[in-house]
């Protein structure tokens, strides 16, 4: 029975429609409510700005490549590890890392931010209990965990034969198996052309045996995914990322969503989430010739309500590249010549991991971090289009902040800007320096709370402070009416709130761990008929493909914490 | 009436073999009969369900006999020496879940002491070349339905991992690999004739300690310089480094397993680093992977319960408490016993009593030494507390991680009779070391 | 000298590491047969084998894996280990393998048990010696 109540702060709320006005959000075991008794313990947010708790749409946090990642990358803890700055224990465990913190910092850090929410990028459904474990062990936040389809062998069969009931069931069956929330798409075909060296580069490329080729297989799961009427609607990472002229590629495949519409029952309206676009978004014909393509590309987003997407900036740290586009990870490694991972996993997908420097004194690097700014600036509807860097593959999720500051102060992009040694290069090759638009904090709130809670169908439960949604609130050290002229100011106040709570429970304070209770595992839970030609296929490949046994591929209930379904029912 | 339990995870070697069937009498205290696994298997579910276990901790007495106590008794006794030790060290997990592994790792963080595996005596070289190069690789099941070419370089499956070639690299007639052995072509690379070698197509009798040279050789000919080759390097002929280095260049998809040969052997870490390097020079060509042979059924799962909790997946420095510090050589279980940098020995999941080198055992039994483990080994009978836990794989479940990194889920077939598990175990230490940290402080 | 896996040690082991199972299967060296001859060691006789580090005596064998000269093998275990130099070269693992040994025939030597090895080298044995 505990109640909480947050006074006279200003508001931004874009789900319940508040841009600014001083309000009180009242929350009462866990949940917002109306209002609450005067035995509600209060805090004061006078002069400060209140959000719903961040949700990150799109991070690489938990998981098997995460963790080879940390596991090949000690310099990521012995060089930039904040212990070195004599950090003093917050929470009740160690914090690690700095381009991919240990599970504990990573909770503890996003609750500093004012996340509460973040949806895990990628999961390899064959290692589902290793994410699930890695859940179990980051504090505080809520996480939810999307498997990938994009190169599974029972999808390319599916929908090569167009059989999109058969495709559905199989989906069904494996959000179940592995606890997982939706449809991930990751260069699809490309990761399974990688395990005999080659890729798909353009959606047309057809995989190798399997004949599919990536458009077939893009809008084969959007019909899926709106056959089941999936909260969150297929999240794609598309094919030739990174590569000078790839934005043709990416208005191709943005294409393939034209005429679809969304089916669900949870107020999502996209049948596509093109992810990390900055790096999709390129024009030129070589890295002498690479520029930005953010205008061409946002022109189409602009006038395409039915797809989201979410930024990837580049934040110009040295960072890790990890992700289930195993061919463009070998490609960047024969580029810089790092240590290189790769693991190509039986049936269903593969990964590469390799360390990158984004020098701000190398022209591409520096129109990069252009564009990722450039598709925020170029942006009609903030409510689908979301900040991400890919943690952490454009830089850390820690530069959340300076991505705010970037996009909220021209004067703070012109110092970045002035700083770089072939500045003249980057614009040329550029619209930044011309752009003068200035988001506000409306703005940051759509694109960090509301939208991406709309886009994965939960803004009943996040994203939000309206009545019903879930206590989680966070306070910021900004005063909405005086907004600084130092724009450090406002990466500072968006680094450390003065408050993050979390289903009612205050658990960070002054930038300060103090509470850490245990978070939910989000996940989607569709009730379907049988399909016993689905059940049959499934048994046969483990019969002779897989190296587990059927039975212990679906992730023990036991080793799932504290899941929360979304629940789907189709006929 | 007996019952039989299906999908059984065997936790022996880095197969970690989960087809295993085993049927168990009535009262759930009988292993009567195991299938589908190797003899070793067999061996540690009979094991299992022996009258000989012990079921309650053991503490030494001072005329050297052992005396049973508590799991309380055993619990305060640890959490106390623990506590006034200024470096413990817990090492071994070769035999542990990640549930206890997890658990382990919040001992030693409340405690502030040393954390390591068994990778440090096996494939910490792995690690080390890992860290400075990479690691290509994939999971078993790519192997198993891809793989035209296979090679085994200082490994030898056929006695540490009985089921290796049957379930994943020569045997078996995967997706694209419909004809099994007949079109697999397996190269051993090896100083003995081993038993591996004898099902091979190719034995390269490698000079023992000079694979370096060899694997330098092979990245010559990868680089266009085959010519210049000497006409012997690492006791190997000039024809048959050609003839290697052919097949691999041409392979459609060839996977190098190595172990103990290239890791316990002068270069340690060297040797990987150059393997990695030539699977990078391969894969221009062809497509290739690496997989380190891991030894035990979840040898992997420290490196990587570890590697999420504190970055790093061994030879960790938790004394600070506050940061984990990796050094090994500086911070490796072996190398502090030597130098008598520990004061405190907690062996878990582990015999350390028989496989370190015995100068170690020597230096480390001058202070006060805890087994944790099921078993009567060698450091059970040298140590001060012995303290039986739960097999697992056999008395409880838990998450294991298969010499890939794919996590197996392992079930419970018998009953535990009154044993904790070292989640159980650890979780309580954990707690009672937390509890002394707050009166004391 | 080299350490490595044997199947029978491995099934010994998970006997128990105090069983006369796995004293049949580690307390052996492997050894070429030309050394064999050369060094006047009889086949399945005793022998004293001498490392940096220590020395232990096992039965000589000629293992059905065999070693070329100059090359002995010596199952992982109690017995290697008594013979293992635990120098890492700063890597954190002993010399397991790819180290130098003498090997003399010791006929009249006894084989000692696991137990009398450990608990010996740590003060702790209480039987005969």
């Amino acid at each position: 029975m505990s109640e909480l109540i947050i006074k006279n702060g200003y508001v931004f709320d874009p789900i319940s429609g508040i841009k600014g006005d001083k309000a009180d959000i009242a929350i009462k075991d866990g949940k917002i409510v109306e209002k609450v008794s005067s035995k509600a313990k209060s805090i004061d947010a006078s002069g400060k700005t209140v959000m719903a708790g961040g949700v990150d749409i799109h991070t690489h946090v938990v998981g098997p490549k995460v963790n080879l990642g940390r596991e090949m990358r000690p310099e990521d803890k012995l060089f930039r590890g904040d212990y070195r700055g004599g950090i003093v224990k917050q929470g009740y465990r160690m914090e690690m890392g700095y381009s991919i913190p240990t599970t504990w910092k990573t909770g503890y850090a996003y609750s500093r931010l004012g996340y509460t929410y973040v949806n895990e990028a990628a999961m390899p459904p064959l290692m589902a209990p290793h994410v699930h474990e890695e859940i179990r062990d980051t504090p505080i936040l809520d996480i939810s965990a999307m498997p990938v389809f994009g190169n599974n062998w029972f999808c390319f069969e599916y929908l090569k034969n167009k059989e999109i009931e058969n495709n559905a069931a199989y989906i069904a069956w494996l959000l179940k198996a592995t606890y997982g929330v939706g449809i991930k798409v990751v260069n699809p075909g490309g990761t399974e052309a990688w395990a005999w060296g080659e890729n798909c580069n353009t959606i047309h490329d057809p995989v190798p045996y399997f004949d599919i080729t990536p458009a077939e297989i893009v809008k084969g799961l959007i019909e899926t995914n709106e056959y089941l009427g999936l909260p969150h609607s297929i999240h794609l990472h598309g094919n030739n990322l990174g590569n000078p002229g790839n934005y043709t590629d990416t208005l191709d495949t943005l294409k393939l969503a034209e005429g679809y519409k969304a089916k669900n029952k949870f107020g999502r309206t996209q049948v596509l989430h093109n992810t990390h676009l900055q790096f999709h978004s390129y024009k030129g014909d070589s890295w002498g010739t690479f520029g930005s393509a953010a205008k061409e590309v946002m022109d189409y987003v602009n006038k395409t309500e039915n797809i989201t997407i979410d930024l990837g900036c580049v934040t110009l740290d040295e960072t890790t590249t990890m992700t289930a586009d195993g061919p463009f990870e070998h490609h960047l490694m024969e580029l810089n010549h790092r240590k290189w991972a790769n693991c190509d996993v039986e049936l269903e997908t593969g990964s590469g991991i390799v360390p990158f420097v984004y020098d701000k004194d190398v022209a591409v690097i520096g129109i990069q971090w252009a564009v990722g700014l450039e598709i925020g600036l170029y942006a009609k509807d903030l409510m689908r289009t979301f900040l991400t860097t890919d943690h952490p593959n454009g830089g850390p999720f820690s530069r959340y902040p300076r991505i705010i500051k970037w996009l909220m102060s021209k004067k703070a992009r012109d110092a970045t800007l002035d700083s770089m040694k072939r500045k003249d290069k980057v614009i040329a090759a550029t619209d930044l320096a011309s752009m003068d638009r200035e988001l506000n904090l409306y703005d940051i709130a759509m694109m960090t709370r509301a939208g991406p809670a709309k886009a994965l169908g939960m803004s009943s439960m996040y994203g939000s402070l309206a009545p019903g949604a879930d206590g989680n609130v966070s306070i910021y050290n900004l005063d909405a009416k005086k907004i600084p002229s130092d724009p450090e100011l406002i990466e500072e106040a968006f680094s450390k709130t003065a408050y993050t709570i979390k289903e009612g429970v205050v658990v960070v304070q002054n930038g300060e761990i103090v509470a850490e209770p245990k978070g939910h595992t989000i996940w989607t839970k569709v009730t379907m008929p049988e399909n016993l030609q689905v059940m049959r296929d499934i048994k046969e490949k483990f019969t002779k493909s897989y190296t587990v046994n059927l039975e212990n591929y679906a992730v023990f209930d036991d080793h799932v914490y504290r899941p929360r379904a979304l629940e789907v029912e189709v006929a | 009436m007996p019952k039989v339990y299906e999908n059984v995870g065997c936790p022996y070697c880095g197969c970690s073999c989960d087809d295993v069937r085993v049927t168990v009498s009535d009262d759930g205290k009988k292993v009567l009969e195991v299938e589908n696994v190797c003899a070793i298997g067999t061996e540690i579910f009979k094991h299992g369900s022996s009258e000989h276990r012990h079921r309650l901790p053991r503490l030494r007495q001072p005329d050297g006999s052992m005396k049973e106590i508590s799991y309380e008794e055993a619990i305060e006794w640890t959490a106390q020496h623990l506590y006034k030790a200024k470096k413990p060290l817990m090492y071994g997990f070769g035999s542990t879940n990640c549930e206890g592994q997890a658990a382990a790792a919040r001992v030693m963080e409340s405690a502030g002491g040393c954390l390591d595996n068994c990778a440090t005596i096996c494939h910490g070289p792995s690690f080390l070349a890992i860290f400075d190069n990479g690691y290509p690789t994939c999971t078993l099941g790519e192997v198993k339905n891809r793989a035209d070419v296979i090679v085994y370089w200082g490994s030898n499956p056929a006695h540490a991992h009985p089921r290796h070639m049957s379930r994943y690299s020569i045997f078996p007639r995967g997706f694209f690999t419909g004809k099994g052995q007949k079109k697999r072509t397996v190269i051993v690379i090896d100083p003995r004739y081993t038993d591996t070698a004898n099902v091979a197509d190719i034995h390269v009798r490698v000079r023992q300690g000079h694979d370096y040279e060899l694997f330098d050789a092979f990245r010559m000919v990868m680089h266009g310089h085959g010519d210049d080759l000497p006409d012997v390097v690492a006791d190997v002929p000039k024809e048959q480094i050609l003839q290697v280095a052919e097949i691999m260049a041409n392979a459609r998809f060839g996977t190098v397993f190595y172990g103990m040969g290239l890791t316990h052997s002068d270069g340690r870490n060297h040797n990987i680093d150059i393997a990695i390097s030539l699977m990078r020079d391969l894969n221009k060509v062809a497509k290739w992977t690496i997989m380190a042979m891991r030894g035990h059924y979840n040898i992997a799962g420290p490196g990587v319960v570890w590697s999420w909790t504190f970055g790093f997946p061994y030879c960790l420095d938790l004394t600070k408490k506050n940061y984990a510090h990796m050094n090994p050589g500086e911070t490796s279980s072996v190398d502090m016993a030597m130098r008598d940098e520990t004061d405190m020995f907690i062996n878990i999941g582990t015999d350390a009593g028989a496989h370190f080198p015995i100068p170690a055992v020597q230096h480390l039994k001058k202070h006060p030494w805890v087994t944790i483990d099921p078993s009567v080994c060698m450091a059970s009978e040298i140590s001060d507390l012995h303290i039986p836990v739960c097999i697992c794989g056999v008395d409880t479940g838990g998450i294991v991680y298969r010499m890939d990194n794919v996590p197996i889920q392992f079930r419970q077939v018998l009953d535990p009779q009154g044993l904790l598990t070292d989640e159980e175990l650890l979780n309580k230490i954990a707690d009672r070391v937390d509890e002394l940290n707050a009166q004391g402080a | 000298m080299i350490t490595q896996r044997a199947f029978e040690e491995g099934v010994a082991m998970e006997i128990g590491k105090t069983s006369p199972e796995y004293f049949d299967a580690c307390n052996i060296i492997e050894m070429n047969e030309q050394d064999m001859k050369k060094l006047g060691i009889l086949k399945n006789t005793n022998v004293r084998v001498t490392s940096e580090s220590g020395q232990v005596v096992v039965k000589a064998v000629v293992g059905r894996q065999t070693v070329y000269p100059g090359l002995c093998h010596i199952r992982q275990g109690v017995w290697a280990n008594q013979v293992v130099p635990p120098r890492t070269q700063s890597t954190g693992t002993p010399q397991y393998s790819g180290f130098p040994v003498t090997v003399e025939p010791a006929p009249e030597e006894k084989l000692k048990t696991a137990l009398h090895l450990v608990q010996g080298a740590v003060g702790m044995w209480k039987g005969e010696e």
